[in-house]
């Protein structure tokens, strides 16, 4: 009874835009310096093997950009493909769905992502064994 | 009937004459769709492959060179530069600037040709680093 109809209709502005909008160019500008340091950093790695790979995930300074390249990009992406699928897709049912599975996919590959970082960055170890290994 | 070519059209989507403004921002929404889906289902398969062991690597790995995955490749490589290049056009339109009709048509085809050279130059460099 309290809330206009205008809003229970879902007509109108959510009040939220120019957050989402700001964010967006947020997270592109923080995207930019770690894709040049993600590019960068495979680069120069001798070669994309297993070993290399996790040798290279196992320090810090390459899982943590890595945790964060993950999280960034993913947040990202669900904003941008979150206003193609709100200037496209029209029916409320329709996108609704298309939301909800745009939110779904954005978690879980996400956590897919984070959790495989974390795992190898978390088990290699380098380098002299630690004392009483 | 005889139109003027000088005058501007009027704004409807069926008589609007194509300019690559236009091909640039669909472009902008197809390259980001396209990394948001296919670039992140790539991202978290090389990573879990790293994480679950040798064999999951392999496989991933098979996967990454046979031409499917080298084509999947060099069309996320190209969509990446794009939407990169396209998103520093964005981010200097958001301050006001280069909205003059020269300019924004010469920064508009600038980042088709800047994207396709720094994606031939980012497989020129893994082929002469990796052999």
């Amino acid at each position: 009874m309290e809330t206009p109809i205008a809003r229970v209709r879902g007509l109108g502005s959510a009040k939220s835009g120019a957050h989402h909008w700001w964010l967006e160019r947020l997270t592109s500008v923080a995207l930019l310096v770690l894709f040049v340091w993600f590019i960068a950093s495979v680069l120069r790695l001798p070669d994309l093997s297993y070993g290399t790979v996790r040798e290279w995930l196992a320090d810090p300074l390459a899982a943590v950009p890595m945790l964060l390249l993950v999280a960034v990009s993913f947040w990202h992406g669900k904003m941008g493909m979150q206003v193609v699928i709100e200037d496209y897709v029209h029916e409320a049912g329709s996108k609704a769905f298309a939301i909800t599975l745009l939110n779904f996919f954005t978690v879980a590959g996400a956590g897919l992502a984070v959790f495989a970082i974390l795992k190898i960055a978390f088990s290699v170890t380098t380098g002299t064994p630690a004392p009483g290994a | 009937m005889h139109r003027n070519p000088s005058r501007p059209l009027s704004p409807h989507l069926s008589i609007w004459k194509w300019g690559p403004h236009m091909l640039v921002s669909i472009l902008h929404r197809v390259t980001g769709g396209g990394l948001t889906v296919v670039g992140s289902i790539a991202l978290v398969w090389w990573l879990v492959a790293a994480a679950s062991g040798a064999e999951a690597y392999e496989t991933f790995q098979s996967w990454a060179t046979s031409w499917i995955g080298i084509v999947v490749g060099v069309g996320l490589s190209w969509a990446f530069f794009q939407h990169t290049v396209s998103g520093l056009r964005h981010l200097v339109m958001d301050i006001g600037a280069g909205f003059e009709l020269r300019t924004n048509k010469f920064w508009a085809n600038m980042t088709i040709v800047i994207s396709l050279l720094l994606t031939a130059l980012f497989w020129f460099l893994i082929v002469v680093a990796k052999g």
